[in-house]
């Protein structure tokens, strides 16, 4: 007879035997690299220059909700937030000609971009908001990228446990007009909860390449040698995929 | 039955009790529809148990263009304590709930323990929580789907197989309809040369209905192909609509499978393998009115 415990049982061990298929690196890497298709396939079926959809004012999310961290405890931001980012500034180096510190207020005073566009987290859900700041490629011909530069990393103030949140985008992205370092959201300061004082927007990637709370930015050869070599906080910890387009 | 030349007679093959009826062998599928058909049994497979283990990352579904939890939801799957402390699960339909603990919302892992997932580890893959590895499962699938049906639509094109789908002008007659679906509700389920109509309509309905609407509708989820192409989320009326689509869409494919594995079981599963693997199946002996068949 077939007893609900025997098959519990047996279900397990089917499962675990599917289980163990799966997680064989072999397996893993072959899946892996079949999903890593759709950056190339992407790329060559959208233009590079394509714009992410903007929205009217009266399609904003009622509530945008907040994901990951809501609120950085690194000692050095915590004092920028209570000066109400005052000195706040950004740091730009790597592989460029002229490093620089970008206060917050001149970050403000550079032509800004402001876009109304869906944030869609790799869960599966979407907030639409309004999203205003320098474009990214303003700040990077300012420090004069080095040829070598193939990549441009953006380091966080916040952590999960040991490790500091970070992410990576190719140049094509970074030089995207929709590509900005948010300050304002929603015609308000960026609040705490979604990356004060400044967040990284790549409109045409999910929600984890949305780096809050960006303190750096360094432009580098290869993501290899970085924390996991992965090129992202949850590319590292949990597999995500980097080209987050998909 | 001259008013439906098209119209296979199930009942009267199966009644047939007349001198020495000899079953036929006969070459029932081509080379591309089994190649395709096994791949695709397993593809499905995946794209399902992958697809419910990312809907278990946010097991609720809006209609536009955004939608998370403060938004309302038209379908949820969640779990929730009672007074006494006790967990349960449940689906909320359009605002009625109903209790599923055990199988939606709550079940228990393979140590016997309550989790809160949307989808039991036994529907999903992997059957532990890993929306990356779902991911990487479902978007590596997606390739070999969509390509793959493209080839096969192609090569069908070419070897001629395109014709086995076409749906003769008395074959769309709702009596020829409605006498074939009957056809297929009394067992056993007799076999013919040709497929029925209601085998066609659901052949086709699957090729140029479902799993394009899939592949349209998964897309359309996608940030990088939504900038490109950005007709395809409008198709939808949005994102989260599209979400929608897709999940509704998926039970529908369950749906034609699971009616698919009964139909075969009702006409002799045997045969049937075999015909799905050699190409040649037993068909019962041709009746006059289907010679008589253009």
């Amino acid at each position: 007879m077939i007893t609900r415990r025997s098959m519990i049982v047996g279900g397990g061990l089917l499962l675990s035997g599917c289980d163990k298929l799966v997680r064989q690196p072999a397996v893993d890497g072959w899946v892996e690299r079949a999903a890593g298709l759709h950056l190339p396939a992407q790329r060559l079926l959208v233009s590079r220059h394509a714009l992410a959809r903007e929205f009217s004012a009266r399609e904003i999310s009622p509530t945008f909700r907040a994901n990951g961290n809501t609120m950085p405890e690194d000692d050095g931001w915590i004092a920028h937030a209570n000066q109400g980012f005052s000195r706040w500034s950004l740091r730009v180096e790597g592989l460029v000609r002229r490093p620089l510190d970008i206060p917050l207020q001149a970050l403000k005073t550079m032509p800004q971009r402001r876009q109304i566009t869906r944030h869609d987290c790799v869960e599966g859900w979407s907030a639409i908001g309004q999203w205003m700041g320098p474009e990214l490629r303003g700040i990077l011909s300012l420090a004069g990228l080095l040829p070598q530069a193939r990549y441009i990393v953006f380091h966080c103030a916040d952590r999960t446990g040991e490790d500091p949140y970070y992410e990576s985008i190719d140049l094509i992205d970074a030089f995207h007009p929709q590509t900005i370092l948010a300050w304002s959201m929603n015609g308000q300061p960026l609040p705490v909860e979604h990356g004060a004082p400044l967040r990284l927007r790549v409109e045409r990637q999910l929600g984890y390449k949305q780096a809050k709370y960006v303190t750096r930015i360094e432009a580098r050869a290869s993501l290899a040698g970085l924390y996991g070599g992965k090129g992202g906080y949850w590319e590292d910890v949990a597999g995500y995929q980097w080209y987050a387009g998909i | 039955m001259d008013d439906y030349p098209d119209q296979v007679p199930f009942h009267a093959l199966i009644r047939r009790d007349t001198a020495t009826p000899q079953p036929r062998l006969i070459r029932r599928h081509c080379l591309s529809t089994r190649l395709w058909h096994w791949l695709n049994a397993l593809v499905m497979l995946v794209m399902v148990m992958s697809g419910l283990m990312i809907f278990n990352a946010h097991p609720r579904l809006y209609w536009g263009a955004y939608g998370a939890n403060d938004d309302a939801a038209w379908l949820e799957i969640g779990a929730w304590v009672d007074a006494a402390g006790r967990n349960h699960g449940g689906v909320t339909l359009m605002n009625r709930t109903w209790e599923t603990t055990g199988v939606l919302g709550l079940s228990r892992g393979s140590d016997g323990a309550e989790l809160a997932l949307a989808f039991p580890g036994w529907v999903t893959l992997p059957s532990t929580y890993d929306l990356a590895l779902g991911r990487s499962w479902h978007l590596a699938g997606a390739l070999v789907l969509a390509w793959g049906l493209l080839a096969y639509l192609l090569w069908s094109l070419v070897n001629g197989h395109w014709r086995d789908w076409h749906i003769t002008r008395a074959q769309w007659h709702p009596l020829a309809i409605w006498r074939d679906l009957r056809a297929h509700l009394r067992l056993p389920v007799a076999l013919a040369e040709h497929y029925g109509v209601v085998q066609k309509l659901a052949y086709a309905g699957v090729l140029f209905g479902l799993l394009p609407l899939m592949i349209a509708s998964g897309l359309a989820m996608a940030p990088g192909v939504d900038a490109g192409l950005p007709w395809i989320v409008d198709m939808f009326g949005g994102r989260q609509s599209a979400r929608s689509v897709h999940f509704i869409g998926m039970a529908g494919l369950v749906l034609f499978v699971l009616v698919h594995l009964v139909m075969v079981l009702a006409s002799g599963p045997l045969n049937q393998m075999r015909g799905m693997i050699t190409g040649h199946m037993r068909v019962p002996p041709s009746h006059p009115s289907e010679e008589d068949a253009p």
